[in-house]
């Protein structure tokens, strides 16, 4: 229902911006469906929100609301670039290294707020943004100073080498093989957020930490290891969007995967076997605002609108189901007191 | 460096971090409320965007100061509103609602800044109005302290007042009360008739308001223009401000100077060949520590706590056992 009303508000909205609302709302409808090259770069544009929405769902599933993936997703995308820029590696280890540092790069920054959290007891929310923040000027400082390509122009890093990069599925779009490893990602991400004994730790004590004292679960080992597993995998996720679509790394803001990885997390119920459902949905609304954008002049932040919107309404209909849920609870109790004292 | 080092103990530098401070304050102010009504909201940013662009909006549109600043504060306002249906009414989970809030907050003021002035990044081709400076009479000539206290912008005076409002408000009127009763036990507060819901909804608006006024410093006093994203993470820093001033207000008034210290010092040290991005980092920075600090106080002051009530049973055990030994 949720979904229902932000979309209908997304109409709206775009109709109320447009001389000719309705061809803009047909633009924003159907044409990302329209041709395989835009077809395609939905593809294109869902490889890192998959990556972000697993890494997600995992700290959100673990009750940590870290948001440092925004800023991991960035800098890691530096870390990638710094090897990947290095001359001298064959074609199969190359992207392997430049990939591993970022998903090193991002486990590390998204380990911050969480061994923050336990050992000071800091609220994460503040604490992750904060990161956000510093992730992103050591990231325009190392990019302006150090990595400089003076050639480029503008603050850009050198050229990826070709060694490094990852190489196009198919002719006609971009989709690149990291799709592989991002569909790789939600599997493993989903078989080890419930069907193992480490994710079944992370999902108690993100419902309740002090039942998993009681039962031997370490909460501490739990936030831990969900931050350092949710870090990893938007490093990787920066890493390969970096060597997926991009000649040089030329990022000088925040990207925005991470609050995409929110929404995404919200609208799966923070399971990874339904992020891709959440991740195309969005790629696809995106796809349909740059075209709008692009021919009617519609601002492509629409899109950050309906996603708020969605967000809030998805997480307000999951708890009035929670509330019925226990209101029946509720309701057999007293049944069942009453008919006891019947007896 | 040298010049850096002197102009941080001039005059210019302490009333840059005074002007600083301001929105911080207004935050944390508005934090505060809602900590002490026992809200866990987040949605400040968003509110101060949104006040920040509809202040401008409103000054430019009709020419007049006070329609503008209304303009400010009803948007604001609306947010806390929806913050407080979904919250309050809907009971959704307080921290998705923020980040959706602050989500819509960047997206959206872009969205209607756009439409408006058909520009995305600033509203500088709008002629909106600016809170105006005030020069204090008998301060002014004061040599240092006059050239501090004097001709700040009116809402930085407005936010060390507010600081006054909402201490008078919290601890000596009868909303306060109920407010801090409906955030210590909302069971009790019930019980007595006090109505929870509503209380929590007045004590966010209050919090709102506070939030408008510092989201329009930063658009109608600060600067002079509305900027895509120009809060800039204040409303968290706020919350952070409130957190380490242990909801204290006057406790938090001072941990919103020094963050505004931190932000002053940034701006500072720009204009002294400092790359920007690492003087930019500086308040980020110093909130972090200022959360570790949180931290390690709360935890020294739970062990004391804890210690105390050791010590306690014990006292209490051994007089038992004194008890029994004489009986």
């Amino acid at each position: 229902m949720g979904v229902g009303i932000a979309l209908l508000l997304a109409l709206l909205l775009i109709s109320s911006v447009s001389d000719r609302p309705l061809e803009a709302l047909w633009k924003f409808i159907a044409s990302p469906l329209s041709s395989t090259r835009l077809l395609g770069r939905i593809v294109e544009k869902a490889i890192p929100l998959l990556f972000t929405g697993v890494a997600v769902s995992i700290m959100f599933s673990c009750g940590q609301t870290n948001l440092a993936v925004e800023g991991a997703f960035y800098l890691s995308g530096i870390a990638c670039a710094a090897v990947a820029t290095l001359p001298g590696m064959t074609y199969g280890i190359h992207p392997l290294l430049s990939i591993l540092a970022g998903g090193l790069c991002g486990m590390v920054i998204c380990l911050i707020p969480a061994v923050m959290n336990i050992r000071f007891n800091t609220m994460t929310v503040v604490s992750s943004l904060m990161i956000n923040f510093i992730c992103l000027y050591i990231g325009t400082y190392l990019l302006h100073y150090v990595m400089k390509d003076p050639s480029a122009g503008f603050d850009a890093s050198y050229k990826y080498l070709d060694t490094a990069r990852l190489p196009k599925m198919f002719g006609v779009t971009d989709i690149h093989y990291g799709l592989l490893i991002a569909i790789a990602v939600v599997v493993i991400g989903y078989i080890a957020l419930y069907k193992s004994s480490w994710g079944l730790g992370i999902r108690m004590t993100g419902q309740n930490p002090e039942c998993c004292n009681f039962s031997g679960i370490s909460v501490n080992a739990a936030i831990l290891s969900s931050c350092a597993a949710g870090g990893f995998i938007t490093g990787v996720g920066g890493a390969v969007e970096q060597l997926g679509m991009y000649k040089r790394y030329s990022y000088t803001g925040l990207p925005g995967y991470g609050w995409d990885g929110i929404m995404i997390a919200v609208l799966a119920q923070n399971n990874p076997k339904l992020v891709p459902f959440a991740v195309l949905f969005l790629a696809y609304l995106r796809v349909g605002a740059d075209v709008v954008n692009q021919t009617m002049e519609v601002p492509v932040e629409i899109i950050n609108i309906v996603q708020a919107i969605i967000i809030m309404f998805v997480a307000a209909d999951r708890f009035l189901q929670g509330w019925k849920h226990r209101t029946i609870v509720k309701a057999s109790g007293v049944s069942e007191a009453a008919s006891k004292a019947a007896q | 460096m040298g010049e850096l080092f002197t102009y941080l103990f001039s005059a210019g530098f302490l009333k840059s971090i005074v002007r600083m401070s301001t929105p911080i304050i207004f935050s944390a102010m508005a934090a505060l409320l809602a900590s002490k009504a026992d809200i866990f909201c987040v949605a400040f940013e968003g509110m101060m965007l949104f006040a920040a662009l509809g202040g401008v909006l409103g000054s430019a549109l009709t020419g007049s100061l006070l329609v503008g600043m209304l303009v400010g504060i009803v948007s604001s306002l609306i947010i806390a509103a929806i913050f407080s249906y979904f919250v309050l009414v809907v009971k959704t989970k307080p921290m998705l609602v923020g980040l959706a809030l602050n989500i819509l907050g960047t997206g959206g003021t872009v969205y209607i800044l756009y439409m408006f002035t058909g520009q995305k990044a600033t509203s500088i081709s709008l002629a909106s109005l600016q809170f105006p400076q005030l020069e204090i009479p008998l301060i002014k000539d004061i040599p240092f302290v006059g050239e501090i206290i004097s001709g700040q912008n009116i809402l930085t005076y407005l936010a060390f007042i507010s600081v006054v409002i909402v201490y008078i408000m919290l601890y000596k009127t009868p909303l306060g009360l109920k407010i801090r009763t409906v955030g210590e036990n909302p069971n009790a507060a019930e019980s007595l008739g006090v109505d929870v819901v509503k209380t929590k909804v007045i004590a966010m608006m209050i919090g709102g308001l506070f939030a408008a006024f510092g989201g329009m410093f930063m658009s109608m006093g600060y600067t002079s223009f509305f900027t895509k994203n120009m809060v800039n993470g204040r409303g968290f820093t706020g919350i952070a401000a409130q957190n380490l001033g242990l909801g204290k207000p006057l406790l938090t008034l001072l941990c919103a100077l020094l963050f505004g210290l931190a932000d002053a010092f940034g701006i500072a040290m720009q204009s002294y060949r400092i790359p920007s991005q690492i003087a930019s980092m500086s308040p980020y920075v110093t909130t972090l520590v200022g959360l570790i600090v949180i931290g390690k106080l709360n935890e020294r002051r739970i062990r004391k706590h804890a210690l105390q009530l050791g010590a306690r049973e014990a006292e209490e055990e051994n007089g038992r056992a004194g008890a029994e030994g004489k009986a």
